[in-house]
Order: C-alpha cells, then sequence, then structure tokens
C-alpha cells in the first residue's frame, strides 16, 4: 500500500507543473472562444512562445524579457489569424490549423542553434507557511512565478467575464455579431482582441514549458498541448474555474505518467504517454452533453457535433 | 487581319483571370513564393539561387519528377482522407494517425501472416491498411454520435496516440532482433513489397491515388449518393426531411476517409520503407490536410494542391541535403501557400 501513496503523492507533485502550460493556453483559448473564435493555431502560439522566450532569455540574459517576447510572439502568430479569418473569411479550423504547423516550421528553424543552450529560467519560489501543509504544500506551493500567476488568472478571468464591461462585450460579440454591433460594440475589434490574448497566453504556456518547467527548447516540444487545451476549453464549460481542473487533470496524467516509470511500473512508456491525451478525451466524452448546450452561439456553425 | 489585342481586351482577359478560382489561386501561389522569397532574403541568402536548386531538384529532371510523383501518393491519399469527409461536413484533421494506423495493419499482415504469394500479400496488405485506418477513424464517429465529442478535437488528439502506438509496437514485440538494437521491425519479404516502375524509385503504390482520385470524382458527381453526400454536408436536417439516411452517410465518409488514409501507410511501409519505424509519416497527414483545404475539397484540384505541395517538399529535401536551408523552413512556405490561396479566394457577399 506505501507504495500506491509514494505514486499518489508524487503524482501530485508532479501534476502542477505540466499543468500550468497547458492552462495558460486553456485561458487563452477561452477568451477566444467566448469571442466567437476558435483557434486551432493555440498549438503554433504555443511553440513560438516556448521558442522565442528561450530565445530571448538566452540573448538577453533576463527571464522576465523572454517571458513577455514569448507573449508577444504568441500574439503575433495569431494576429495573422485574426486578418485572416476576420477580414479575409477563411475557414477558422483550416487557417489555425495551418498555423501551427508554420510555427512549428518557424521555431523549428529559428531555435536550431539553442537546443544544447543552458539558461537559469524561472525557478521554484517557496510561499511561508502555505509550503509547508503537508503534501498538497509542496505540490502547490513550491512553483516558479507563471504557476502563481495563474492560480490567480482563474477566478480573476471569472470575476472579468461576467462583471465588468469588457467581458460582457466579449460574451455579446461570441453569442452574436449581429446584436453586439447593433448594441454599439465594434465585433472586430473585440474579436482582434481576443485572439491576441489567446495567442499571448498561448505563448505565456509555451514559455512555463520552455523557461519553467524543462529549461531546455526542442523541436515540437509541445506535442498538442495546444490542441489539448483546445479539447479543454469545451470540457470546461467555457468556464476559467473549470479550466483549472481540466488542465490539473492533464497535468495530473503527465505526473501520474512519470510516476509510474520511476517507480518501474512493468507497462511500456509508450502506453503510458498515451494517457493524457486518452483521459482527456474521457473527460470530454463524460461532460459533453453539457458542454452542448453552453456552447457560445458563434460557435455552434464550425463545432457542432450532432447531425 | 489580325490586330493586336486591344487594351479592353486585355482588361477583359486579365479580369476574367482574377475572377477565376484557378486564375485567383494561381496569383496566390505566386504572392506566397514572393513573400518566401523576401523571408530568404531577410535571412542573408539569395532567394533566385535558392528557387532555381529547388527547381532543378524537382521538376527540373526525370529523377526530380519521380521522387515529386513519389511523395505524391500519400499527399492525395490523405488529402481524400479530408475532402471525402468533409463533403458531409465532417473535418478530419486524423489523417495523420489514420496513416500511422493503416502502416502498422498493414506491416502485421506483411511480418506475421504466411500468405506467401505476391498477387496475394498485397491486396491482403493493402485491405488491412485500409481498415486500420478506418477503424482509427471511426473512433471519431463514435465519439461524435453517442457522446457529442467533436470530431476536430478527437481526431486531432488520436494522432498522438496513434504516433505512441507505433512506437509501442517497433521499440518492443515487433523489434526486429537483428537490427542492431534500432527501432525497427524486419524487413519485408519480396512478396511485400510494391515493386518500383518505370526504373525510378516511383511504385505500384501510384495506382493507389489515381483510382482513389477517379473514383471519389464519379462518385461524387455522378451518382445520386454523391448529391445525396452533399446535401448532408450542406443541412443534415433538410437531408433528413427529404429521407436521407444522415448517420450512415457520415459514418461511410468518415471510414473511407480513414480508410484511404490508412492505404497510404501501407503504401508508404510497402512501397518505400520496407519496414516499419517510428516517424514513417513525418506530417504527411497534416500536408494533406492542408492539400484539400487549398483544393476546396474537389478531387481533381487535389491533384495539383498534392503535386504543389509534394514539389516543395522535394525541393526542401534538396535544400537541406545542400546545406542551404532545413527542411523545416519548407513548412513555413507550405503555411504561407495555404494562407495566401484561401486569403485570395472570392469573399462572397454574406446575405445579411
Amino acid at each position: 500500500m506505501s507504495d500506491v501513496w509514494l505514486v499518489l503523492g508524487g503524482t501530485l507533485t508532479g501534476a502542477v507543473g505540466p499543468g500550468i502550460s497547458v492552462l495558460y493556453a486553456t485561458y487563452g483559448e477561452l477568451i477566444t472562444e467566448r469571442a466567437g473564435r476558435i483557434n486551432l493555431g493555440t498549438e503554433g502560439s504555443m511553440l513560438m512562445g516556448a521558442c522565442f522566450g528561450f530565445i530571448v532569455t538566452v540573448e538577453t540574459g533576463s527571464v522576465t524579457v523572454g517571458v513577455f517576447a514569448a507573449m508577444a510572439a504568441g500574439a503575433g502568430l495569431s494576429m495573422v489569424m485574426a486578418y485572416l479569418v476576420i477580414y479575409r473569411d477563411t475557414n477558422q479550423l483550416a487557417t489555425g490549423f495551418a498555423l501551427t504547423l508554420f510555427g512549428a516550421g518557424i521555431t523549428a528553424y529559428a531555435g536550431r542553434g539553442y537546443v544544447d543552450s543552458i539558461i537559469g529560467g524561472l525557478n521554484p519560489i517557496s510561499i511561508p507557511l502555505l509550503s509547508e501543509i503537508p503534501k498538497l504544500g509542496q505540490a502547490l506551493f513550491q512553483q516558479d512565478i507563471l504557476a502563481y500567476i495563474a492560480y490567480v488568472l482563474g477566478p480573476l478571468l471569472f470575476l472579468g467575464l461576467h462583471y465588468t464591461r469588457a467581458g460582457l462585450s466579449l460574451k455579446a460579440v461570441g453569442e452574436s455579431i449581429e446584436v453586439a454591433f447593433a448594441a454599439g460594440r465594434n465585433p472586430h475589434v473585440i474579436q482582434i482582441a481576443a485572439l491576441a490574448a489567446g495567442g499571448a497566453l498561448a505563448g505565456l504556456g509555451g514559455a512555463q514549458l520552455s523557461l519553467g518547467l524543462t529549461h531546455t527548447w526542442s523541436e515540437g516540444m509541445t506535442v498538442g498541448r495546444g490542441f489539448v487545451a483546445v479539447g479543454l476549453v469545451i470540457f470546461a464549460i467555457w468556464s476559467p474555474l473549470r479550466a483549472m481542473v481540466g488542465a490539473f487533470l492533464f497535468g495530473g496524467a503527465i505526473g501520474l505518467q512519470l510516476q509510474l516509470q520511476t517507480v518501474g511500473a512493468p507497462v511500456s512508456p509508450f502506453i503510458l504517454d498515451m494517457l493524457p491525451y486518452l483521459i482527456i478525451l474521457f473527460v470530454m466524452a463524460l461532460w459533453s452533453r453539457a458542454s452542448a448546450r453552453a456552447m457560445p452561439e458563434g460557435l455552434k456553425g464550425v463545432l457542432k457535433a450532432t447531425t | 487581319m489580325n490586330q493586336p489585342i486591344s487594351l479592353q481586351q486585355a482588361q477583359g482577359f486579365a479580369f476574367a483571370f482574377t475572377n477565376h478560382p484557378a486564375g485567383r489561386s494561381v496569383i496566390a501561389i505566386i504572392f506566397a513564393f514572393v513573400v518566401f522569397a523576401i523571408f530568404i532574403a531577410v535571412i542573408g541568402r539569395d532567394p533566385i539561387e535558392i528557387y532555381t536548386k529547388m527547381f532543378e531538384g524537382t521538376l527540373g529532371s526525370k529523377v526530380g519528377l519521380s521522387e515529386v510523383g513519389v511523395r505524391m501518393i500519400p499527399f492525395v491519399l490523405t488529402a481524400l482522407a479530408a475532402a471525402i469527409p468533409a463533403r458531409v461536413g465532417l473535418i478530419n484533421v486524423g489523417g495523420e494517425g489514420q496513416l500511422y494506423i493503416g502502416a502498422w495493419a498493414a506491416t502485421g499482415v506483411a511480418l506475421y501472416v504466411d500468405i506467401g504469394t505476391i498477387w496475394l500479400m498485397l491486396p491482403a496488405m493493402a485491405i488491412a491498411g485500409f481498415l486500420g485506418g478506418a477503424i482509427w477513424g471511426g473512433i471519431a464517429i463514435l465519439l461524435r454520435h453517442w457522446r457529442n465529442v467533436n470530431e476536430v478535437i478527437s481526431t486531432l488528439l488520436s494522432n498522438y496516440v496513434a504516433i505512441l502506438f507505433v512506437n509501442f509496437f517497433v521499440f518492443g514485440a515487433w523489434k526486429n532482433p537483428t537490427g542492431f538494437g534500432y527501432p525497427y521491425t524486419s524487413n519485408f519479404e519480396f512478396e511485400s513489397i510494391l515493386p518500383s516502375i518505370f526504373d525510378t524509385r516511383l511504385h505500384l503504390g501510384l495506382v493507389l491515388p489515381i483510382i482513389g482520385i477517379i473514383a471519389t470524382y464519379l462518385f461524387l458527381s455522378r451518382t445520386r449518393w454523391g448529391a445525396n453526400m452533399r446535401a448532408v454536408g450542406g443541412n443534415p436536417d433538410a437531408a433528413r426531411r427529404r429521407g436521407i439516411p444522415v448517420l450512415r452517410y457520415i459514418i461511410i465518409a468518415m471510414l473511407v476517409g480513414g480508410g484511404l488514409a490508412g492505404l497510404a501507410g501501407m503504401s508508404e511501409v510497402s512501397g518505400i520503407q520496407h519496414h516499419l519505424r517510428p516517424g514513417i509519416s513525418n506530417n504527411l497527414g497534416f500536408m494533406g490536410f492542408l492539400a484539400s483545404w487549398m483544393a476546396n475539397h474537389n478531387p481533381i484540384a487535389i491533384i495539383g494542391t498534392s503535386f504543389l505541395i509534394a514539389a516543395i517538399v522535394v525541393g526542401g529535401d534538396i535544400l537541406q541535403f545542400s546545406g542551404d536551408l532545413p527542411s523545416a523552413a519548407m513548412l513555413i512556405l507550405i503555411g504561407l501557400v495555404l494562407f495566401s490561396v484561401l486569403g485570395f479566394r472570392r469573399l462572397e457577399r454574406k446575405a445579411e
């Protein structure tokens, strides 16, 4: 039995780190989708953030500058998306997906010389008292600064969405562009801002991966986390608080997989690596009907799942 | 007699060209190559030299052309894997994973089923590849129909699962015992290999995309079922009221699409690799998806877009080999071409 507790404890500790990067991307995609757009380029924006955050940190020696560069890189990619889908009326799914391959190409090219670079990166900061809570404290309160920002950002986004004018405008555009326009809002500006915020947050998620979690850059290092985020937004029923649950579930799957590998469980690592993806599909299937009801009207044309 | 064409005629011709979808696509592709030329110049290389090398290595020689043909095989098949489901309104972003599973199933037959003669072996492998891809794609339809999970997400995520699934076998039970520890399966025997044709790297797998294109084109444009598929994709509720079995069309379209991507996997292992190893695809399925969107899911236009993407990829390999540019740069060019082709499409005035 003690083995089980060891694995569970390790899983908890290991869940937060990998969960944070996906959480940022999920926040970002959530904002974008609330404005009635779906961005499959989130995966590309994460890669851009991971890569350019790392490069700028190496070149400037400042991880703070690196983090801001990551947000700019992620947002830059999503601006291509904004121009094409809003002003050229291209298909969102195809454009976003092409943007991901485009971002993969740019980062593979730009990051070639940095694969072996060593950085200080973001390091864990212990929160006094809180980090001494048995088990939970170490998992939650001995993390890097981006993790703490992510904890606070979820509730803030929740409040912002429901109780501020900007949040209400965002939701209004996501429900109906025509009605929002008639109510005196500028739908294009709001959607562009939402895509920019989405890209920047995805870039931040990528930066957490390269600067915080691994302290390295490698080609294609996000392995689908951006797509996972798109799925998690649906699982989260477009709520930032549920997004936190989803992201830590994904992180937990990665933590569990690492723990099982450490204790030498007699299962192939390749099967264990499937766990995070399978768990996301599983929870999406479990809660799908609630999601279908809560979906913003503006997404229903794109993300229909019943015929 | 023969008057030189007047300005009005020239303008009329230019107008017709820029208004025709194919004409606009050509302009869009040229635009993308110009933008990429600027990128090449910015990184301090000579765009003319780079494009010349790409052209000579692809369209400028018999070897280059045959190499482009070899690459077109999986692109056409995975493009059809996106185009056929798109006809009924499904987005299949899982061509990559379906290709892997098809390759896995075909390899299983080649290595572990004792058939003996090439005349039975190759069809058996093709059937296995098709079924593998079809079943993998079918899972997305199961999730969609019973659990409301959108197929975009399920097909996307299943790609990563499929790649790990293949790794599980080639690093484990199927690893070649005499392969010095490399994660390859044993090499295929003669009867499991698609024979090469015209004394080039082109192989008999070429018949798969040719049949695929012709059959898809005839089916979609000449049969009642093809018209019904369009009705399902346009407005499923209206189609249902007209008595069309909507779900049946959705299931079949996805199974056929997944199956064709699976055939691409069979053709890759049997025609090119002659064993199964990790990373056999390297984005083939993803680029097929883009080829289908670039062609607006039209099977005839897919020949053109697959050719273009194949030429870019082969050109990229040449540049990688000569040390001019890493092949990853070609993903940038392919992305630019797609953005440009989609962006140059005529904006339809939406009925407000």
